[in-house]
């Protein structure tokens, strides 16, 4: 699955990244996403969950859909 | 003797690091300087450069570098700070070192982009600031470990207090005697993928760092409601309703103070000047002038401080990310906000700032309306009409005043919102739109460099007065004064240059008087205002102020159209020399003249016509 795909205050963590678009992947590594980090959405927009903002390591960060759909990840207790 | 000619050198100093880490907020600390300090991504925009001393007297040349993740240089203002390091600017030597500041709370995410600093083949120090917040977060940094793993020195810091800058000013005293004699150690190259480096900054972070589970951050809490797709944005639309309703209501006082002023100014004038050209030209032409233009100030200064405050205390990057539904819609980016935003004070830095947007189309379609953001010296125009022909009455508990001027904003952004949905789908097709940034923590605003940054609004509103209005205003004073033998303001020179654009605007509802005051406003769009009172000031017998002169001498659809007409106000020669500057050439100040104009025409023609039609 996909960032996109995780539901509010469901703890995830990031298994690597897609690979049909390197320069998004070093947007979201420089801006701090990296494999296994944990990461949890915390806010969505008011229409179809886009944008949304989701908690990395302290930091707060604010994405469309297509720009979490690059990151991909695994339920922590699934 | 040789010791004096090092000593006097001064050392290059680049501050690098991510946005909202806290350069800028140490950059002015040090410096005294006047970079603008905001906490949302992308407001440094070009680099700044300032000069300091150190406790031992070393001096130091600063620069401010725009925030930057990585050492790809995505965007426009990222590219300014990557060669500013690799000494790549043109006219720019190259620093001597760099200091990478770094938000400790967020050390974790952002420890690899030092890694790649280190790159660079420069002198790099670590600074870790707002280590007072961290530590209040639960977040324990090992510096010791840390310098010894990164093998570069590390320092703790609170950049907006002197006890928490002492500690970087003594390590600097010392770094910068070795950086100039060429002993600074130079850091050990990393030359690993980017992939790699986050692996090696993570083990670097699990060794040094503990961070004990906190509960909710305050951040945290208030994002419940601030980030809440519903509340959040009716909370938005409150903020911005209230600054609206503050500039009107809270103004009045001030403004009857500097009206007063200007009254007394004047009869102080009369008193002393005999009855010739002289007096008119410093009563009706300078005083008049200038004066109905700076008894704005205290509109502008209630304006500012709300766009301040929202900026400072990481406000505009939420913004951002609950208007960014909307954006998408229209096909802009969600960064478009904050250059928009900016542009509600002035379109210059709003243009520049859309330097932050990656994509090509995206940029110019920002730029290109930009323009229709309602800008401060739009402001004298609305307060003048409105005051004159919207009764001052209470709606509720809102002002019928603030409200029409709330509307004229909302319909600003609405033409905006058309305009990029237009563009996007014809001029600047395809290509996807992105957004990815880190919304910062709150934080109070520094009051001094808030208090700062006010200050600078307001001397930039009077400087105006003084080096566009002023000048302005005497030569309106002239070409309606003269030739002396007229008889009526169609007969002077003014009235004969408006004559040949009054048929042109005739059928939008406008007067010769509107006609000429509107061609200087091309050197600032206030200027229509103090052209107005100068013609009036000479042609009317009664000195009243000259709201009340326009209240009686327009009709009410010619005053609609006339704020139809400055809503889009196709003025303002610096902001399409600055669209010129940004893009490289006429092609896109001369379209966005272009589209600007018709907008307005067909809006105040038709703003006239109908209101004609419903007998107002």
């Amino acid at each position: 699955m996909t960032l996109r795909d995780l539901d509010k205050n469901i703890p995830a963590r990031v298994t690597g990244f897609a690979d049909n678009n390197d320069d998004l992947v070093t947007r979201l590594r420089e801006i701090g996403f990296a494999e296994g980090d944990s990461v949890e959405a915390l806010h969505f927009g008011l229409f179809g969950r886009n944008p949304l903002s989701v908690r990395l390591n302290g930091a707060l960060i604010a994405m469309r859909k297509a720009e979490a759909d690059a990151v991909l990840i695994e339920l922590i207790n699934a | 003797m040789l010791d004096v000619v090092e000593t006097a050198k001064t050392v290059r100093l680049a501050l690098l690091g991510a946005p909202n880490c806290g350069k800028t907020s140490l950059f002015n600390a040090l410096t005294g300087g006047r970079a603008k300090v905001a906490n949302y991504p992308g407001v440094t925009v070009e680099y700044r450069k300032g000069e300091f001393d150190l406790p031992n007297s070393q001096a130091v040349e600063l620069l401010d570098l725009p925030g930057v993740y990585g050492d790809c240089g995505h965007s426009m203002d990222e590219r300014v700070a990557i060669d500013a390091v690799r000494g790549n600017l043109e006219g720019e030597r190259q620093p001597d070192a760099l200091i990478f500041m770094m938000d400790a709370s967020h050390i974790t995410t952002h420890l690899h982009n030092v890694l790649q600093a280190k790159n660079y083949g420069l002198p790099v120090v670590l600074v870790l600031n707002m280590m007072d917040m961290a530590a209040r977060d639960g977040i324990d940094i090992d510096i010791q470990q840390l310098e010894a793993v990164l093998g570069i020195p590390v320092i703790s810091c609170v950049a907006v207090r002197s006890s928490g800058r002492a500690h970087l000013l003594d390590f600097l005293s010392e770094w910068t005697g070795d950086v100039l004699h060429g002993s600074a150690a130079l850091p050990e190259p990393e030359p690993l993928t980017l992939k790699d480096l986050q692996a090696k900054a993570r083990t670097i972070t699990g060794g040094a760092v503990s961070r004990i589970q906190q509960a909710e951050t305050s951040t945290q809490r208030i994002d419940k409601i601030v980030l809440h797709p519903v509340m959040g944005l009716l909370l938005l639309l409150t903020i911005l309703f209230v600054m609206f309703q503050a500039v009107y209501t809270w103004s009045g006082p001030a403004m009857s103070i500097i009206e007063g002023g200007i009254g007394l100014l004047q009869t102080a004038v009369t008193a002393i000047t005999p009855d010739n050209w002289v007096r008119s030209l410093i009563s009706d032409g300078i005083i008049a002038g200038v004066g109905s233009v700076i008894i704005f100030l205290p509109q502008i200064i209630i304006l500012f401080a709300f766009i301040l405050l929202l900026e400072a205390s990481g406000y505009m990057a939420r913004a951002a990310f609950l208007v960014d539904t909307l954006m998408a819609k229209v096909g802009l980016n969600g960064r478009a906000f904050i250059p928009l935003l900016s542009s509600f004070a002035c379109a210059i830095p709003g243009i520049m700032a859309a330097r932050t947007i990656e994509q090509e189309r995206d940029r110019l379609t920002t730029i290109l309306i930009a323009p229709l953001m309602t800008c401060a010296a739009r402001w004298p125009v609305y307060f003048l009409i409105i005051g004159a022909f919207i009764p001052a009455k209470k709606i509720g508990i809102f002002s019928q005043q603030g409200l029409v001027a709330f509307g004229l904003v909302i319909v600003g952004i609405v033409f905006a919102m058309i305009m990029a949905f237009s563009f996007k789908r014809t001029l600047m097709k395809g290509g996807k739109s992105t957004l990815l940034i880190e919304l910062p923590s709150y934080k109070a605003p520094v009051i001094k460099d808030y208090l700062r940054g006010l200050w600078d609004r307001a001397m930039i509103f009077i400087s105006r007065a003084g080096r566009i209005i002023m000048p302005a205003s005497v030569a309106i004073w002239f070409l309606a004064s003269y030739p002396a033998n007229a008889t009526g303001i169609a007969q002077t020179f003014a009235g004969k240059i408006g004559s040949v654009i009054e048929p042109l605007l005739k059928p939008i509802g406008f007067n010769l008087e509107i006609a000429i005051s509107l061609i200087p406003a091309m050197a600032a769009r206030e200027v229509a205002v103090s052209s107005l009172a100068t013609i009036y000031a000479l042609n009317d017998t009664q000195t009243d102020a000259l709201s009340g002169i326009i209240a009686a001498d327009w009709t009410f659809p010619t005053a609609l159209a006339f704020l139809a007409w400055f809503v889009f106000a196709p003025q303002c020669l610096s902001t399409f020399a600055i669209i010129k500057k940004e893009t490289n050439g006429w092609k896109w100040p001369l379209f966005a003249f272009g589209y600007l104009f018709v907008l307005a025409y067909a809006a105040a023609g038709l703003t006239y016509h109908m209101a004609r039609a419903f007998g107002l």
